[in-house]
C-alpha cells in the first residue's frame, strides 16, 4: 500500500518574521528555510506506519521551485523510498496545491495522504481537506493519533471540544496536528543515503493541473505593537493596579 | 448586494459562541445574512441563532446524518445551500469550521479566505499569516467566497432579534467512508475558554498536573476560565483541549493571567488580542514580559495563593 506524503518549503519557524517596510511580503530572501514543521510530523508518521508494515512504500511531494528539492532530500533522508518534484516557480495557493496533490495521488493509486495540518507560514490550513473533497474520500485533520488497519484507518482528532475519534475508509487524506509524534533526528548516512534516491520532477501541466488566480494579497503590514507595560513589585501593587483599572 | 450564508457549529443541541462572531464579521460585509442549521433535530440551535441581531432568515436542514460535525457528510449540503444565489459562505473559524470550509471551497472549485480578521470591503479582508506576525490583506477573485472567521477578532452580537426559521431540504448523496465513533471531551463547570472575560494560563513552571491546583484556585475566584502553554500540554499536565497559541485556541479575553509561561512566539500568536495582559513568572528576562501590561517576578507557587487570598 502506498503512502503520498506531501512536504511544503517554508521560513524555519526560529526565523523571526520581519515585513518588507513596502508591505510587499515578508523577507525571504538569505533567510533559513526548512521542512514545514508538521509536515515532518506527517513524514515520521508515514515512516512509523511502514516500519509497521502497515504502508509498503513512501513517495514524497513538493510543489514549488528548483529549491524545493532540498526539502524532498530531507524527506527521502527521513525515510520516503522516492519523491516527485511539481515544480512551478508561481505562487502556489492551497486550491492549486490540492489539484496537483489530488492528481498525483491517483496517478500513483495511493491509499492514504499525509500532510501537516497547516503549512507556517500562509497558515490556511486548507491543502488536506480540499484533496480529500476533490477526490469525494474520506478526511482525518488534525490528527494526534492514527491507526490503520486493512482498508480503514482509525484517527484521533484534536478538535476544540477535545479528542474526537473517526473511522475511515481508506483512500484517504490524513492531517497532522502537533501531539501525533516527535519526528526523528536525522543521521548522517541516513542524509547520505537520500542523495541517491530518484526525485521524478513534473510540470503542473503534466499533471493537468492550469496555475488558476487565486487570492491577491494587496498588503503586507506587520501586527500591531502591543505598548510595554509596567512592572510591579508585589502582589498588593498588581491586585491594586488591576483593580485601579476596573478589572478585577 | 452580499447574501451571506452562515454555517452554525453547535454541540449538544446548543449553538456555539463563535457563530455570534461570524454573524459580527458578516455585518461588516453587509447584505442579507442567514444562518444554516445542519442537524438531526436542529429547532433548538435554530431558536437560539434566530436571536442573533441582524440575521434576516435561519434555514435548518433536518437529518440524523448531521448529528455528528463530519466535515465529509456536512460539505455536499452546504454545497447545495450555497448554489442558492449566495455571494458569502463563512463559518467560524474554530476546528469546526476549519474543517469544513475547505471541503465546501473546492467542491465549489474556490478559493478560501482563511481567519478573517477584518473586512474592508465585500470582496477584501485582513487575514494573519507567519502565526500572526505578517497581517495580509487579500482581495478575493470573482465568484462566492468561502472563509473562516478568526473569532478572536470579532465581538459577538446582541440577542434580542426573532428571525425566521424555514426548514430546508437538500438532495445531496452523502458518502458512508466516514463514521464518527466519539468524542471524549473535558467536562469542566468553568467559563469557556474561547468567551470567557478572564482567563488564566498555566505553563511549564507547573511542574505537574496536581500543581495546576493553584491555578484553578486562583481562577476558580475570580471567575475565569483555565488555559496553558503547550509545553504544559505537551508534559501531560493538562488535556489538549486547554491549549493557548497558534496551534490551539486562539482567545481575546479582558483579562489575561501567563502564569509560568516564557511567552513562545506560538503561545503569543493565541494571546495577542488580549485586552489586557499578567505576566506572572520567577525569570525577568522571559519574553512574555515583553508584552504584559503588568508584569510580576516572582514564584508562582507563592504568588498564585496569596492573590487568591487576597480577593
Amino acid at each position: 500500500m502506498k503512502a503520498l506524503v506531501s512536504v511544503k518549503r517554508v521560513v524555519d519557524y526560529n526565523v523571526r518574521i520581519q515585513v518588507k517596510s513596502d508591505g510587499s511580503g515578508v523577507v525571504t530572501d538569505g533567510v533559513k528555510h526548512s521542512m514545514n514543521p508538521f509536515d515532518e510530523i506527517a513524514m515520521e508518521e508515514a515512516v512509523r506506519l511502514k516500519e509497521k508494515g502497515k504502508i509498503t512504500e513512501i513517495i514524497a511531494v513538493t510543489i514549488g521551485g528548483a529549491k524545493g528539492e532540498e526539502t524532498l532530500r530531507t524527506a527521502l533522508a527521513f525515510g520516503a523510498d522516492r519523491a516527485i518534484h511539481i515544480k512551478d516557480d508561481g505562487e502556489i495557493q492551497p486550491l492549486t496545491a490540492a489539484k496537483a496533490l489530488a492528481a498525483a495521488m491517483k496517478k500513483e493509486d495511493a491509499k492514504v495522504l499525509l500532510c501537516g495540518k497547516q503549512a507556517i507560514d500562509d497558515d490556511a490550513n486548507q491543502t488536506a481537506q480540499m484533496v480529500a473533497s476533490l477526490l469525494d474520500i474520506a478526511q482525518a485533520t488534525f490528527a494526534s493519533k492514527v491507526e490503520i488497519d486493512g482498508d480503514k484507518a482509525t484517527v484521533v482528532r484534536e478538535v476544540d471540544a477535545g479528542l474526537e475519534t473517526l473511522e475511515v475508509d481508506l483512500p484517504a487524506v490524513i492531517s497532522a496536528d502537533l501531539r501525533l509524534n516527535e519526528p526523528r533526528y536525522l543521521k548522517l548516512p541516513d542524509i547520505m543515503k537520500a542523495k541517491k534516491k530518484p526525485i521524478e520532477t513534473v510540470s503542473l501541466g503534466d499533471l493537468g493541473v492550469t496555475l488558476a488566480a487565486g487570492l491577491k494579497t494587496t498588503k503586507t503590514a506587520p501586527p500591531p505593537s502591543r505598548s510595554k507595560g509596567v512592572m510591579v513589585k508585589t502582589v498588593d501593587e498588581l491586585v491594586d493596579a488591576l483593580k485601579a483599572k476596573g478589572l478585577l | 448586494m452580499s447574501k451571506i450564508l452562515i454555517i452554525a457549529e453547535h454541540a449538544e443541541g446548543k449553538l456555539n459562541a463563535g457563530v455570534s462572531k461570524t454573524v459580527a464579521a458578516a455585518k461588516g460585509i453587509g447584505g442579507d445574512i442567514h444562518i444554516a442549521v445542519l442537524a438531526a433535530d436542529p429547532a433548538g440551535v435554530a431558536a437560539e441563532a434566530a436571536k442573533l441581531d441582524g440575521v434576516a432568515k435561519v434555514i435548518t436542514v433536518a437529518n440524523p446524518a448531521n448529528a455528528n460535525p463530519v466535515a465529509a457528510v456536512l460539505a455536499p449540503q452546504i454545497v447545495e445551500l450555497a448554489k442558492d444565489g449566495y455571494s458569502h459562505v463563512l463559518f467560524p473559524g474554530g476546528t469546526f469550521g476549519k474543517d469544513l470550509a475547505p471541503r465546501v471551497a473546492a467542491k465549489l472549485d474556490v478559493h478560501q479566505v482563511s481567519d478573517i480578521m477584518a473586512v474592508h470591503s465585500a470582496t477584501s479582508f485582513d487575514r494573519p499569516t507567519y502565526a500572526g506576525n505578517a497581517i495580509t490583506t487579500v482581495e478575493a477573485p470573482a465568484g462566492i467566497i468561502v472563509a473562516t472567521v478568526r473569532l478572536a477578532s470579532f465581538t459577538a452580537v446582541g440577542a434580542g432579534n426573532s428571525a425566521a426559521v424555514e426548514a430546508a431540504t437538500v438532495s445531496a448523496t452523502l458518502p458512508s467512508h466516514t463514521r464518527y465513533v466519539k468524542l471524549e471531551a473535558q467536562k469542566s463547570e468553568r467559563p469557556d475558554l474561547q468567551s470567557a472575560a478572564r482567563v488564566v494560563s498555566g505553563g511549564r513552571a507547573l511542574g505537574s498536573s496536581e500543581n495546576f491546583k493553584v491555578v484553578y484556585d486562583f481562577a476558580d475566584k475570580i471567575g475565569a476560565g483555565v488555559g496553558a502553554s503547550r509545553a504544559a500540554v505537551d508534559s501531560g499536565y493538562v488535556p489538549n483541549d486547554m491549549q493557548v497559541g497558534q496551534t490551539g485556541k486562539i482567545i481575546a479575553p479582558e483579562l489575561y493571567f501567563a502564569v509560568g509561561i516564557s511567552g513562545a512566539i506560538q503561545h503569543l500568536a493565541g494571546i495577542k488580542d488580549a485586552r489586557t495582559i499578567v505576566a506572572i513568572n520567577k525569570d525577568p528576562e522571559a519574553p512574555i514580559f515583553e508584552v504584559a501590561d503588568f508584569g510580576l517576578v516572582g514564584d508562582l507557587f507563592q504568588v498564585l495563593p496569596e492573590m487568591t487570598s487576597k480577593l
